[in-house]
């Protein structure tokens, strides 16, 4: 078999013993574009800032002079976000919250309704529909809503409870204590409907006759999905933590349409965001809050990264 | 009939009765779960059609008297909601085509070729798909302010503030997801095809516009549904990277609305239905396409 190996065009199977066949020069000036453009857009704007954030993050910037003006600080502002910064550790235990309460609550409620509805049952497809509703709408609007059921005074919870009215009004998004929690039923709301689809995706693979098998053996529901189904939907659940731990780091907008995330809704993110257009900006301290959200963000990265190239014969 | 299968039979039909019950249970949870659901959007629905006089005299939670659409015509005027949906508009569809085309090029190449940069060139736009959008933002900021445009392009002179970045970052972000979803689906297109037409003396690109892309539309159909919901719902990048109020998409001038209708929680639902609207719509009428992308990229193809 002859196989140029200044060419690597792919003929026959699916890549396995693969015969190369030499490209023209248009060819090659074609392929180069198709790669070259691309890759330029993506390294520039958003692999370039990633580096660039790593950088900004041990130096003294203040962005208002050329880059030149930047002095290297070493990790100051590292020891200053975790010693004087405020609202750094109320942000870390917001995010982890965030996270335990998509993992523990919303995640296994998406899979709940998906597992029942995957079962051949009346009005399956409707209920599909209704529960993955939630998942069209952008987080900030979906803040704009439930701010109408929030409301202390004209919010539709403490209306049906009688609330409204008396004179210790509970204030589901004001009060520091109460508002990540009201938060997250929102949140929640739309996570679940998301993770809803992509079981149903991942149980409709499943050879149905593992479950028949199952059934056979007398294994009670429980027993049969814990035995069965769960471990058959590997691929899907890593997908899923994926799925899970980026929603985590990345939510923003819902809290930022409340309250600007402030006062109990503090979140890594908004941090960063309130270094750049806040009123106290200092480049510095976004980026090393950057940098922290890459080092969390780069585990599942790799893991999502890796799942897939493992499942592919590349 | 063995003893043993009779068993097996009483014991199927003992399950079967068992299993009854729950089914009424199930659809019980179901029912109300779904109603749950809906609450929410409902609510906001419900509320956006009561003038705020009928609120103000009888509450929130009272059987409406009158009924009406004068909150959407206020929230509609008021909000400038024709122009932020004009804006959403001009950055979402070039947008979509653009990473369309970037992520059918990569695909393209990935898997009709075997170079040995396939494997990092994908992992390289795949990954930057999943950061946070927030590592990059800060450099970003700062990039878009020292990148300067003709005026005919841009009105502030620079990719800051203008609906070019705004494309552009949009493009830079998702192309990554998409290329991964298209290079998946590539693969299950057999190479023969592309083989018996370089036969007949086609060049890459016509391969490309004319066999690879046309097979892959069904992909391309249920991307374009996806990346609109995900383009349109977006609020952050326009949040920091755009400083004029009346550039802004739909999404991110809600931030701005809100200050606008005060606490008008009539007007506030009616213009959350409005910006809701199109993606609602959107899923409506392309649920497959929606659904199909979304599993496209999970089951990796």
């Amino acid at each position: 078999m002859a196989v140029d190996v200044a060419t690597g065009l792919k003929t026959g199977g699916a890549g396995r013993g693969a015969r190369a066949v030499r490209l023209s020069t248009a060819d090659r000036i074609t392929l180069t574009v198709m790669v070259v453009v691309p890759t330029a857009v993506v390294g520039v704007f958003i692999w370039f800032p990633t580096v660039a954030s790593i950088l900004l993050s041990f130096t003294n910037w203040d962005g208002i002079g050329g880059v030149g003006t930047a002095h290297w600080i070493g990790t100051r502002n590292y020891h200053e976000i975790a010693t004087i910064y405020p609202p750094f550790w109320p942000a870390v235990e917001h995010n982890a919250i965030w996270l335990a309460f998509l993992t523990v609550v919303a995640t296994p409620f998406g899979l709940f309704l998906a597992y029942q509805l995957d079962k051949n049952i009346r009005g399956t497809r409707i209920y599909q529909s209704i529960f993955f509703l939630p998942v069209v709408l952008s987080l900030a609007i979906i803040g704009f809503i439930w701010q109408l059921i929030y409301s202390p005074t004209e919010g539709l919870i403490n209306n049906l409870t009688g609330n409204a009215s008396s004179t210790h009004v509970i204030d589901w998004l004001g009060n520091p204590k109460l508002n990540l929690w009201a938060v997250l039923v929102a949140v929640g709301w739309r996570h679940a409907g998301y993770i809803m689809v992509l079981y149903l995706a991942g149980l409709k693979a499943i050879d149905p006759s593992l479950r028949e098998a199952a059934a056979i053996d007398g294994a009670g529901e429980w027993h049969a999905f814990r035995t069965v189904v769960f471990p058959a939907l590997r691929p899907i659940n890593i997908v899923i933590v994926v799925v899970t731990v980026i929603e985590a780091l990345r939510a923003f907008d819902i809290v930022y349409i409340i309250n600007n995330g402030r006062n109990g809704l503090e979140l890594l993110s908004v941090l960063v965001t309130d270094n750049i257009i806040g009123e106290a900006s200092r480049i510095g301290y976004g980026s090393a809050i950057a940098v922290i959200l890459i080092v969390i963000s780069i585990v599942p990265i790799i893991v999502f990264v890796w799942n897939s190239f493992q499942e592919r014969d590349v | 009939m063995t003893a043993e299968a009779v068993a097996t039979g009483a014991r199927a039909r003992a399950k079967r009765k068992r299993m009854a019950m729950p089914r009424v249970a199930l659809h019980g949870f179901l029912l109300v779960t779904a109603i749950l659901w809906l609450a929410p959007v409902g609510w906001a629905l419900f509320t956006s059609f009561r003038p705020y006089s009928d609120t103000q005299a009888h509450g929130y939670v009272s059987i409406p008297h009158t009924l009406s659409i004068s909150n959407y015509r206020h929230a509609w005027s008021q909000g400038q909601i024709p122009q932020h949906f004009w804006n959403s508009m001009i950055i979402a569809i070039p947008a979509i085509a653009i990473i369309l085309l970037f992520a059918s090029m990569i695909g393209f190449v990935v898997s009709r070729f075997s170079f040995w940069f396939n494997v990092p060139l994908l992992i390289f736009f795949m990954a930057a798909n999943l950061l946070p959008q927030q590592v990059i933002i800060t450099p970003l900021y700062e990039l878009y302010l020292r990148i300067n445009l003709p005026t005919w392009i841009s009105g502030s002179g620079l990719l800051y503030d203008s609906y070019l970045g705004l494309i552009v970052v949009n493009v830079a972000f998702q192309t990554g997801f998409c290329a991964f979803v298209l290079s998946n689906y590539m693969k299950t297109i057999p190479s023969s095809l592309s083989e018996a037409a370089r036969v007949d003396g086609a060049g890459v690109a016509r391969q490309f516009f004319g066999i690879i892309l046309p097979l892959c539309k069904p992909a391309l159909a249920a991307l374009a549904t996806l990346e609109f919901t995900w383009i349109y719902n977006d609020f952050l990048w326009a949040v920091v990277l755009m400083s004029s109020g009346d550039k802004r998409p739909i999404t991110s001038s809600l931030l701005n609305l809100q200050g606008q209708y005060f606490t008008d929680n009539n007007l506030i639902s009616a213009a959350a239905i409005l910006v809701a609207l199109p993606t609602i719509l959107v899923y409506a009428l392309l649920q497959r396409q929606f659904i199909s992308g979304l599993t496209l990229g999970a089951n990796k193809g």
